[in-house]
């Protein structure tokens, strides 16, 4: 049986492990160590033993032959013909790590009228183009996408299948990782090859952000992963290179459970994650009547305005404004952030700001950690300074 | 309309903290509570039982200690409860917790809706909806914000996108994940509670449901993780220091070379 083993010879019943339990499935008893029914193998008091008293086992698992699996993929995901920059995003990446394996990319493009993308995706860092374009794949609905995922993992057998973290591959990827009975990895803020095992190291956020693990899928194929928008950079876009594009048909009947009765845009979703200027606010801010001055200069200077999700939670402001891991995903050349502390849920959101000028009186704000403008001050204060400078100046 | 909602337990707080002198991470959070996102599950499908009949049955494996959860989600409307509990399912990632969950949904014989909060706030994946409504062979759809109309065949409810929304019909039998703030979850009633001190609770292990000791716990669970360690953050941040009208001055420079 797998669990937890405690070394009674190494044990030295110090009682970290107790301490750093959140599942009280630990207790020290004539000077050793012994767990009980709560544990979860979260691996945590593992790291944590000064003397390595502690361990997991795991179960002999029978080798699975992975030597037919090779190739990394990359989901292409469009919407109406066009597809997202997080798909280049993750062809960046998806470069780096070919590089690494020594192996193909392969961009996976489907959906109605989407050929024209192909050559882009090329140009982007793709190898190959598996393309299937159906009347069916014209509106992202899961499952018709399912059965098409299914048949070409078991055709070509990539080792590494890669998504973008937006809603629909939030939704679809662990939808292909169960039927194809493989591990899957969500919100990737890093990904590399492991040097010594040749798998890919997946690291995300645990706990709320408080916390980072690696993550592995040692035994088997492919190895999935889904990563946020803004986390990975494009490659430049080359022109001149060249790919083969290569034709899929779609396997049909498609089950038709679901069914789009209608489709709401909203622009504002979309002016925020777009935003080339952004103004936000967080707790700081003090009060709501001090929001006024976070639009009244993101009008000035031509920006949107973002918050953190205190604000939204007590009804300053609205959820469309929401920065951050619940919220949007936004990735500014100028970012101007006031009186947010930049816990990880919120930084999850801006890493792709490309300056950050964060104001806070806390000199150890986490926010500082990842910006590159410091300002130790009331943001309330400066605020009303820049309204007034802004106001005079006719740039 | 037979409704199953599936909650997890978790801990009440994510803090974490770094031990100066012994270096250990320690995680506060002890108590341990239904996963926030769930409660709007659970209220979602007490309503809906509510206005169209049926019965409402709260899934969920975990600890021992879960009990105490599903007796509170049975004092706010739940009709009875499962508990799936086992050492052997300790460990278990999104694809072994999905096929030990839809082993227990097929003890309870058939349904019509399976209910699930959005994520869940600890491991914030997201990832078990989709792998279970897969497990089962059933249509899912995510984020749904406000269910529209609900007949014993089908339903039309409103999905949250990247870009806005959709107004979708699936049919049913199906799985559907709920977003934050779909509802308002309610108190437990004096006869809520009372009830749900009482109230079927069933306590199944492996054998119980049947599972392949090979899918289920560390043993099934494709990803593992290697390593963890508390993210490090240092500051290059270049300093913009004077009184607030000069560091309004220099930040003024810079936002002009934006605009
Ligand atoms: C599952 C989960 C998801 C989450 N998702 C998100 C998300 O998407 N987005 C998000 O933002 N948060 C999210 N959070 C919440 C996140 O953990 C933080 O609680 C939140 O980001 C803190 O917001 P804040 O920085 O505005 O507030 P605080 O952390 O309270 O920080 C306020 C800051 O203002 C500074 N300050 C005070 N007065 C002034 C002043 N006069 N001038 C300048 N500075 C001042 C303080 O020094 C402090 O640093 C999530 C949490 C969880 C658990």
């Amino acid at each position: 049986m797998p669990g937890l083993k405690i070394n009674q010879e190494k044990c030295i019943g110090c009682g970290l492990c107790v301490k750093c339990c959140a599942l009280n499935a630990l207790r020290i008893e004539n000077k050793t160590a012994l767990v009980n029914d709560n544990c979860i193998l979260c691996g945590i008091c593992v790291d944590n033993c000064p003397s390595q008293a502690l361990s997991i086992e795991k179960e002999d698992s029978e080798q699975t032959d992975l030597s037919k699996y090779s190739g990394i993929w990359v989901f292409a995901e469009q919407y109406k013909g066009e597809v997202l920059p997080v798909a280049y995003e993750l062809l960046g990446k998806g470069r780096e790590l070919a590089h690494q394996k020594g192996c193909e990319l392969t961009a996976l493009l489907f959906g109605k009228d989407v050929s024209a993308e192909a050559q882009k995706l090329i140009a982007y860092g793709a190898d190959k183009v598996l393309l299937c374009e159906d009347d069916d794949l014209a509106d992202n609905l899961d499952e018709n996408y399912i059965e098409l995922f299914n048949l070409l993992i078991n055709k070509y057998n990539p080792e590494i299948l890669l998504f973008g973290a937006t809603g629909f591959g939030r939704s679809i990827a662990p939808r292909v990782a169960a039927r194809v009975r493989t591990g899957l990895t969500a919100d990737c803020t890093q990904l590399e090859i492991d040097h010594e095992t040749g798998l890919l190291h997946q690291t995300r956020p645990a706990f709320g952000g408080n916390l980072m693990a690696i993550i592995v899928c040692p035994n088997h194929r492919p190895q999935m992963a889904t990563v946020r928008p803004g986390i990975m950079s494009a490659q430049q876009f080359d022109n001149s290179r060249s790919g083969k594009v290569i034709p899929v048909s779609m396997p049909k009947p498609v089950a038709k459970n679901i069914e789009l009765l209608e489709e709401v845009l909203s622009s504002e979703i979309d002016s925020i994650a777009d935003a080339q200027i952004i103004v936000s606010a967080g707790r700081g801010i003090g009060a709501q009547k001090n929001l006024a001055l976070v639009h009244q200069l993101a009008g000035l200077i031509g920006g949107k305005v973002g918050v953190s999700r205190p604000l939204v939670d007590i009804g300053w402001s609205e959820y469309k404004h929401q920065v951050g891991q619940t919220g949007s995903t936004v990735a500014p050349k100028l970012l101007i952030a006031c009186g947010i502390s930049g816990a990880i849920q919120h930084l999850a959101g801006i890493s792709g700001a490309k300056t950050i000028i964060a104001i806070n009186t806390d000199p150890d704000a986490p926010i500082f950690s990842i910006a590159h403008y410091k300002v130790v001050a009331d943001c309330v204060e400066v605020l009303k300074q820049l309204i007034s400078i802004f106001e005079k100046s006719e740039y | 309309m037979k409704i199953v909602v599936c909650i997890k337990q978790v801990p009440s707080s994510n803090e974490v903290r770094l031990d100066p002198v012994t270096n250990t991470i320690l995680r506060d959070g002890r108590q341990s509570v239904t996963n926030p996102f769930d409660t709007y599950a659970i209220e979602q499908a007490v309503q809906i039982k509510e206005q169209h009949g049926g019965e409402v049955i709260a899934l969920s494996m975990g600890i021992p200690a879960t009990e105490k959860l599903l007796r509170d989600a049975e004092s706010r409307g739940v009709d009875r409860a499962m508990l799936l509990s086992d050492r052997n399912f300790a460990g278990a990632d999104t694809l072994a917790t999905a096929y030990t969950l839809s082993l227990g949904i097929k003890q309870l014989g058939g349904f019509d809706l399976i209910l699930c909060g959005k994520m869940a706030v600890d491991g914030d994946t997201a990832q078990i909806g989709p792998e279970l409504a897969e497990n089962l062979g059933i249509p899912h759809i995510t984020d749904i914000c406000e269910f529209i109309s609900i007949t014993p065949k089908d339903i039309v409810c409103k999905k949250i996108t990247d870009k806005g929304y959709q107004v979708l019909r699936v049919k049913l039998p199906a799985l559907l994940t709920v977003v934050k703030n779909i509802n308002m979850p309610r108190l437990p009633s004096i006869p809520g509670v009372l009830f749900g001190l009482s109230a079927p609770l069933e306590i199944k292990n492996a054998v119980d449901i049947n599972a392949d000791s090979k899918l289920i716990g560390l043993s099934g669970s494709p990803t593992q993780v290697v390593k963890t360690y508390m993210p490090e953050r240092q500051s290059k941040a270049n300093s913009i220091e004077g009184d607030i009208a000069s560091q309004a001055a220099r930040i003024s420079q810079l936002i002009k070379e934006f605009i």
